[in-house]
């Protein structure tokens, strides 16, 4: 029992260290936050540039009608040091992408996490506790 | 078994406390290894008036980004954050529209300068996204470069006085700054001539051209420098107040590859033009 609370609070530390606060220069309160959608959709760019990196996908809804999604990132060193590149993700791709929506309800958010078309798992850092924080060692895209 | 499952934990802690510095060791550019912090890793003693070299923030590279303003007064609200307005120190704040701390707005509103790539200045360069820096010395002057939007500044260690009167002196973004050491191990420059056109930090904390800016600079050892930031501005501030307060920061490799991260005008209008208008329900 004691090293079964011992393996939980090791990994809950071992997040927490791991979590980088988010650097997004923009604030916070464009976003709903704490909501979660996960979308998979298509690659049509990804734009690797100050002041945030920012992915465009389509997401087709249940009626087969394209919804063109557009969702942030931090700044370039910001997701380098979390695994991320300019080469990580390019159009055609086929994603899943987990992102804090904007509270007006358009088609952006902010990401939290793609699966790339390998299976990798990227993330972000900053999300809440708990959740996953950031690339698991070995999910490197390779520069 | 039992011994196994806690060999496990323990691997398992280790791998994930040091993933994110392996990481980040791995994805940087050849030749430059960032170096943090090793647990019972003793550093050699200090040299004698020496703040040379290229320092990141000793708890991790986000550390000193502060996002919500100030470190040591961060905008959030708190009695013991709160700020010595003046009357007009209060009013300039409040034209101040940032996209962080308790006076946020939505990102089309944000009337930050550093949105439209105007210089951020000092102290905001160590007050906002204070990252990997270079410090150099030379017969003269110290020079430190700041990876955040490539800015450099030059304090003047030869004796020199600041300027006293603004009608003889252009005021300056980055103003003008005279230091010296005042024991073998704290450097102390001091810093006027400031315009008025920056902000203080992220949070759109406000300075006038009174202001005065003290940085202290200890090291403390071979691999650790502290930083302290002491803001005096009689116009906005009844009174100093402490903005960083011994930051640690942590002695790089000679071959650290201080990263590029410039303000794009253009990249920045694309930014807005594809997100933070349409975020903020204004037109595209």
């Amino acid at each position: 029992m004691r090293c079964k609370l011992l393996a939980v609070f090791a990994v809950a530390i071992g997040l927490l260290v791991v979590s980088v606060p988010l650097a997004a220069h923009h604030g916070s309160s464009n976003f709903d936050m704490g909501k979660k959608l996960t979308l998979k959709g298509t690659v049509t760019d990804w734009f690797w540039a100050n002041p945030h990196c920012f992915l465009k996908f389509d997401v087709k809804d249940d009626s087969g009608n394209v919804v063109h999604w557009v969702a942030e990132t931090s700044n370039p060193p910001d997701m380098v040091n979390r695994g991320w590149s300019r080469q990580s993700l390019k159009p055609g791709d086929q994603v899943t992408v987990t992102v804090e929506p904007v509270k007006n309800g358009s088609p952006l958010g902010r990401v939290l996490q793609v699966v790339l078309p390998n299976g990798q798992t990227l993330g972000t850092g900053g999300a809440a506790p708990g959740t996953a924080a950031g690339p698991k060692p070995g999910d490197y895209s390779k520069q | 078994m039992r011994k196994r499952l806690v060999a496990s934990v323990i691997g398992l802690m280790a791998v994930l406390m040091f993933s994110a510095l392996a990481r980040a060791q791995e994805n940087r550019q050849p030749g430059a290894v960032y170096d943090a912090d090793i647990k019972g890793q003793k550093s050699a003693p200090a040299p004698k008036r020496d703040i040379s070299g290229i320092w990141e923030s000793a708890k991790g590279p986000g550390d000193a980004v502060q996002a919500n303003g100030a470190k040591a007064m961060p905008s959030d609200g708190k009695a013991d954050h709160a700020l010595p307005f003046t009357p007009a120190g209060e009013t300039e704040f409040k034209a101040h529209k940032p996209g962080f701390g308790v006076t946020a707005v939505p990102s089309a509103f944000i009337n930050d300068p550093v949105d439209i790539c105007d210089p951020q200045g000092f102290p905001r360069i160590v007050l906002h996204n204070f990252r990997t820096s270079q410090i150099v010395q030379t017969a003269k002057s110290v020079l430190i470069l700041y990876e955040f939007n490539k800015k450099w500044r030059t304090i003047w260690t030869d004796g020199r006085e600041l300027p006293k009167d603004m009608d003889t002196t252009e005021p300056r973004w980055w103003g003008y700054s005279v230091g010296n050491w005042v024991d073998d191990y704290t450097f102390v420059a001091e810093s006027f001539g400031f315009n008025d056109k920056t902000w203080l930090d992220n949070a759109g904390r406000p300075h006038s051209d009174a202001l005065k800016v003290e940085e202290r600079y200890h090291r403390v050892d071979g691999d650790h420098l502290e930083m302290t930031i002491t803001i005096e501005d009689p116009k906005m501030y009844t009174k100093p107040w402490v903005a960083l307060d011994k930051l640690p920061l942590r002695l790089q490799s000679p071959s650290f590859d201080i990263r590029e991260m410039e303000c794009s005008p253009s990249e920045t209008a694309e930014y807005n033009k594809e997100f933070s208008n349409p975020a903020s329900g204004v037109g595209k």
